[in-house]
């Protein structure tokens, strides 16, 4: 199996506060790796690290082959590769509030993409189908429940086909049943190649999804 | 009648309201500002008013047997003030006009003056009288005489008057070239010949007109031991004594106190053959409703073009301000705290008459500029505020998603910080609406000064007032509306 997402050595400060430490971790094309350790032990800041949105002091991170330098976030051509090579699924989703569903996921395929409106209005239907929230497409943010802005935020993130999909924290606003269908949802998306990468306390949610569990504890991977 | 003018000299002040002070004041009211000869603050001690307006209110005083106390107020608003019983009598270069004959206890004639025009050195020779000043800007004072000297020159030799709040800037704007002519009586050009080198006096007189005091309607009885006042002073040179001080002295005035102590009466001086205070109410409205109309698509058109100024340059302040180095962001800070912090009403004077030297800006341009660049100043505030209102994690997911801060800026953030501006821009527009009635200080004629000049001339606030409310009001209603349609369409989605 192909890396799509390499990390070796990672330490994460801010200021004299270390965050993250010595932290290595490999996610593979297929894969479904679940990041489990409790609140504020560093895991959201590792997702930030490698979408690109938090700097790091030391180590290597690779996305399918873009490499992230430390000290300092990743710009110009380094950054407009990453972002066809990753997509970020927020706790909170931070859909576009002023945009309804669809044209928040068609959004980035227009104007990163440089696809045709039309075209990626078909594509951003398809995911919402996929993810069976299709009958939601012209909803507004604020008229979603929180399972529906989740899928909305998914579908967004797939919206360029990245071969990594990150997640932070996805069980947070859902009951039961719908952590029983986004673990068959995040199956299914791994089993067409990608690799997903979970930020989650969950474990019934990391056992559901079969994937397998990486522990990060005080900053450090045990 | 000279036996009238005795019994005033000799005798105190009968009324009852006064019986209990020692020396009963007489309150005249005028304005400082006006300045020499007229009535300006004493070089000597600002406290003390001097002038020939001062010296005449001393004689009466003394005929009255009352002590005389100046009170201070705007020229434009004396009419209304001596109504209100803000003071006894006016004395203020007042001109004797038929509105205020209809709606004032007026005094008889104590000055003859001539209306002249003023021009540049240069043009002593090709602008002679109004006639030749067709299609050229002239510049005069509102709501006197020669205003409406000009308002008919307009109707019939297609003149430009430009409306001044004062008799200063008139002739400096004169030497700088913003107008082309200044009409106002000979004690003003006089005046603004001597500061203005460069500038000269035609000889052709105009129109003449006289200055008067001016009294609330129920005091005619005081009006008349007034009039005594005058004529004894008219007799035994006190008054020429006066303005033989102030250099104001010439041969047209024995022959106006001539008539005046022969009980002669002289009809009140009104350019149109029939002033407007002798019209009817309806009459009146239908001649001044166009210009009223004509006014409020200046108001209009004045406060769209700043509106979309403020919001343009509040755009770029704003945006400077969230997205800028720390240097930039230092500078508009400053500059949006000075803009802030002075009154408008001084940048407009900076702007106009100020930069004068530097650079002309024609007046609309100014006041566009200078309400634009006021207002540009609290909408960079609502902008930088409706920006940082914007939730940050959106901003971190247009980041992952590629987009560049250009389009960050303006397919997410910019959208939803004006969702959020709407209502205190909707806010501002209807506030600068009506602060851009200042802009009549720097000659444009809006809305509100076209309701001034109405009522001075036809001597009443109800009509006019009334008017220019209502007009305020059908431009700021639909206004909320279209504001209020706007943010409802976005709930919706």
């Amino acid at each position: 199996m192909t890396a799509v997402l390499a990390i070796r050595d990672l330490q994460i400060t801010r200021g004299p506060r270390v965050i993250v430490e010595q932290a290595s971790l490999s996610v593979a094309r297929g894969e479904l790796v679940a990041l489990m350790g409790e609140s504020g032990a560093g895991k959201t800041t590792m997702l930030r690290a490698v979408v690109g949105l938090e700097p790091f002091a030391a180590g290597d991170v690779d996305v399918d082959g873009v490499h992230l330098a430390a000290n300092g976030l990743p710009r110009g051509r380094t950054l407009r590769a990453l972002h066809t090579r990753v997509g970020i699924v927020f706790q909170f989703h931070h859909l576009f509030a002023h945009m309804d569903a669809l044209h928040n996921v068609w959004l980035a395929p227009v104007h990163v993409l440089g696809q045709p409106r039309a075209a990626a209005e078909a594509r951003a239907r398809d995911l919402l189908a996929l993810l069976g929230v299709d009958g939601v497409a012209h909803s507004m943010p604020h008229e979603l429940s929180g399972g529906e802005a989740q899928r909305v935020a998914i579908a967004r993130a797939l919206a360029v086909d990245p071969p990594l999909l990150l997640l932070d924290e996805p069980t947070a606003s859902l009951d039961a049943g719908r952590r029983e269908a986004l673990a068959a949802t995040l199956r299914h998306l791994a089993a067409q190649g990608r690799g997903v990468l979970i930020a989650t306390h969950d474990a019934d949610f990391a056992r559901a999804c079969r994937s397998r569990i990486v522990r990060l504890a005080l900053g450090r991977l045990v | 009648m000279l036996l009238a003018a005795a019994d005033a000299r000799a005798q105190p002040d009968p009324r009852p309201g006064s019986a209990g002070r020692p020396a009963a004041e007489l309150r005249w009211g005028g304005d400082a500002e006006g300045g020499a000869p007229f009535v300006e603050a004493d070089p000597n001690d600002p406290t003390r008013v001097v002038g020939f307006d001062v010296e005449v209110a001393s004689v009466i005083a003394r005929g009255l047997g009352r002590t005389p106390r100046f009170v201070q107020v705007a020229f434009t608003s004396l009419d209304a003030a001596v109504v209100r019983g803000d003071f006894d009598v006016g004395l203020s270069g007042l001109e004797d006009l038929p509105a205020r004959q209809a709606r004032l206890a007026v005094t008889i004639p104590y000055y003859e003056f001539r209306e002249v025009l003023t021009v540049r050195e240069a043009d002593r020779g090709r602008f002679r009288t109004l006639d030749d000043l067709r299609g050229r800007r002239v510049a005069t004072l509102g709501a006197t005489l020669a205003y409406e000297l000009l308002i008919k020159a307009q109707a019939e030799l297609n003149v430009d008057p430009v409306i001044y709040e004062d008799d200063v800037h008139p002739y400096s704007d004169l030497a700088l070239g913003r107008v082309d002519a200044v009409v106002l009586d000979q004690v003003l050009a006089e005046r603004g010949a001597r500061r203005n080198p460069g500038l000269v006096n035609q000889d052709a007189k105009l129109a003449v007109g006289h200055y008067v005091g001016i009294l609330a309607p129920t005091n005619a009885g005081l009006r008349d031991r007034i009039n005594a006042i005058l004529r004894q002073a008219m007799r035994d040179g006190t008054l020429e004594a006066i303005f033989r001080r102030w250099g104001m002295w010439n041969e047209d005035q024995p022959r106006l106190y001539a008539r005046m102590t022969g009980a002669d009466t002289i009809a009140p001086v009104s350019i149109p053959e029939r002033g407007a205070a002798a019209l009817s109410r309806t009459e009146a409205l239908a001649l001044y409703l166009p210009a009223l109309l004509r006014a409020a698509v200046i108001t209009v058109m004045l406060s769209c073009l700043s509106m979309a100024l403020a919001v343009a340059a509040g755009v770029l302040v704003a945006s400077g301000r969230v997205y800028g180095a720390p240097p930039l962001r230092a500078v508009l800070t400053m500059w949006v705290e000075v803009t802030r912090g002075t009154p408008l009403l001084l940048q407009l004077f900076v702007l106009y008459f100020g930069l004068a030297a530097v650079v002309q800006l024609p007046a609309f341009a100014a006041a566009v500029v200078g309400l634009g660049l006021n207002y540009a100043a609290y909408e960079s505030e609502i902008y930088r505020g409706a920006l940082e209102a914007v939730p940050r994690g959106q901003l971190d997911a247009a980041r992952t998603l590629g987009l560049t801060e250009r389009q960050t800026f303006v397919l997410v953030r910019g959208p939803q910080a004006f969702r959020l501006a709407l209502a205190p821009m909707t806010n501002d527009f209807v506030a600068l609406l009506k602060d851009s009635s200042l802009v009549s200080v720097i000659t444009v004629v809006e809305l509100t000064k076209q309701t001034q000049i109405f009522a001075a001339n036809i001597g009443s606030w109800v009509v006019p007032g009334a008017m220019c409310a209502l007009l305020y009001l059908a431009l700021s209603l639909p206004l909320a509306r279209v504001a209020r349609r706007i943010e409802k369409g976005w709930r919706r989605g």
